[in-house]
């Protein structure tokens, strides 16, 4: 089973852990282990960036720490700060699609948490406009989804994640479906947020480019089952602007982390 | 952002008349040749009447023909209203618990295959006449309503679902908030089936009641003229039954579009 309780000790410390996971491994019922054994421990505010090939386990590690799933074996612990009580809102999760519901608005989309958990309407809907103009979404928050273009829609779901202040973020290759500019923007607004709100971020992705260009760490995975097979620091002058995705430095990191890669990919080809 | 107002090319337009004005056409094209023909051939009305007559036995037996369109019609939704609601709660049923779909589903079935005018003369003798002819037209109906509802309930985006399991939602609250709205467009998909079935099934119904003589509904006045060889009166209650079937289907429909509208491609232009 999940552990969601960390001891006191570690919770005090500067350094905590806001993830951790111990010889996780994850079998499906049709007997395909997609995950393991694995480990992980993220610390509170870092943003660190999951790449692996297609099917290595990477969204599953998602799904464990936000407890969508349990592990079949290991531990998988997340530290929750005191006094927070309402159910999942220590984790934001943003998936791959927008996942937004049709048949309401943007407001009621963003206030979907925080209605589950029963805080008031106009508290909720005071929560979900701040969320929205966090994301600059400030004015369109009673249009239909459908009437949103992709990278907005995106957006959306960003502020519903963001609405319940949580500590940790999952994104599951969020951007992956937007085309290349809408994604460097969203790439300077996440990393704007990250700034301002100091989350601790987790972030799965295909892209060589994005994973080095937001985090501080990229964790690269082999092919299935999915394990470690790189952890590469990304040092660069903060904060990071457009002038980083420009220089030998990130070129460099880019390299790195490609061949870290390399492997997992020719281990695909037998699939 | 207002994207409610698409604004149609001018052919569109008069392609959108055309799709209106053409069948008209047509069905005054033949009005007239009908008339002629019955007016040439000296067709008597009892074997043919002309649409004239028609119009005027329309007129002339109003009083009786406008009592029975009321029972047919009351029938009708009685029968619908039941479907209705019988059909979305069986399916509410069905998607909580697996075992009262397999054990339930097969029956379902088993009363959607055989045909209602066979079990009518069965239910006129168990049941007292009124509720017969309403349970006739409820069994036409359910069965569609049911299957687009759970198609509807079974239909939720997987990462929606995942989300309200993240957020903690109960069971009630992922019902009312995901399951619902999400079967929304095929609920209403159903009951627009729905509609024109419960019409049928109340005919069949009365039709077969009206062999025990106290019918008063459009399909026993059909009946009935058919015995007395009162053909212009015949066709009077056909031309009503028509009429009650369109304008079930055209209110079904606009109350679908209308709840739609703001999202369902269903309900949206084609344009986009």
């Amino acid at each position: 089973m999940t552990e969601s309780k960390t001891s006191p000790a570690v919770e005090s410390s500067l350094t905590a852990l806001a993830v951790s996971l111990r010889g996780v491994t994850k079998t499906y019922d049709n007997g395909v282990m997609a995950l393991g054994p694995f480990d992980l421990a993220v610390r509170n505010g870092e943003f660190v960036s999951l790449l692996g090939p297609s099917g290595c386990g990477k969204s599953t590690v998602l799904r464990l720490i936000a407890e969508l799933s349990a592990p079949s074996s290991g531990t998988v612990r997340v530290a929750r700060h005191e006094g927070e009580v309402l159910p999942g809102h220590g984790i934001g999760f943003v998936f791959q699609e927008p996942t937004l519901m049709p048949w309401t608005n943007v407001r009621e989309n963003v206030r979907l948490p925080l209605k589950l958990a029963g805080v008031p309407k106009a508290e909720g809907r005071a929560r979900a406009d701040a969320a929205l103009a966090s994301v600059g979404l400030a004015d369109f928050a009673d249009s239909f989804p459908r009437e949103l273009s992709g990278g907005m829609k995106m957006r959306v779901s960003l502020a519903r994640a963001l609405v319940t202040d949580p500590d940790i973020l999952l994104m599951d290759e969020p951007f992956a479906a937007l085309d290349e500019i809408t994604r460097f923007r969203l790439n300077n607004d996440l990393l704007a947020l990250w700034r301002s709100l100091r989350k601790t971020v987790i972030f799965v992705t295909h892209s060589v480019f994005e994973s080095v260009y937001l985090s501080q760490r990229v964790v690269v995975m082999t092919a299935r089952p999915g394990r470690i097979q790189a952890d590469i620091r990304i040092e660069t002058v903060e904060p990071r602007g457009e002038e980083f995705r420009t220089s030998a430095a990130y070129s460099d990191y880019c390299r790195r982390v490609s061949a870290a890669l390399a492997p997992s990919y020719s281990e695909q080809s037998t699939l | 952002m207002s994207a409610q107002a698409p604004v149609p090319a001018k052919s569109s337009h008069a392609q959108r008349a055309m799709r209106f004005v053409l069948p008209v056409i047509v069905f005054a094209a033949g009005l007239l040749a009908w008339e002629l023909v019955v007016r040439i051939r000296e067709i008597p009305p009892y074997v043919l009447p002309a649409p004239s007559i028609i119009v005027l036995t329309l007129i002339k037996d109003w009083a009786v023909l406008s009592q029975s369109l009321a029972t047919t019609l009351a029938t009708t939704l009685e029968g619908f209203v039941a479907a209705s609601v019988g059909g979305i709660a069986l399916a509410l049923l069905f998607n909580q618990s697996k075992w009262v779909e397999y054990s339930l589903f097969p029956y379902a079935i088993v009363l959607q295959v055989t045909p209602v005018i066979a079990i009518a003369p069965l239910l006129l003798i168990y049941l007292e006449q009124q509720t017969a002819v309403v349970v006739c037209a409820f069994i036409v109906a359910f069965f569609p309503v049911l299957s687009n509802t759970t198609l509807g309930l079974n239909s939720v985006d997987r990462n929606l679902a995942g989300l309200f399991q993240l957020y903690g939602a109960s069971k009630p609250q992922t019902l009312r908030f995901l399951k619902l709205p999400a079967a929304l467009p095929y609920i209403l998909g159903g009951l627009r089936i729905a509609g024109g079935l419960s019409l049928i099934g109340a005919v069949v119904a009365e039709i077969a009641a009206g062999t025990a003589g106290a019918g008063s509904g459009l399909a026993y006045r059909i009946a009935e003229s058919g015995y007395r060889l009162n053909i212009p009166r015949m066709f009077a209650s056909l031309l009503l039954l028509s009429l009650a079937g369109i304008v079930i289907y055209g209110v079904l429909a606009l109350v679908s579009h209308l709840v739609l509208r703001r999202w369902h491609e269903s309900a949206l232009g084609k344009e986009n």
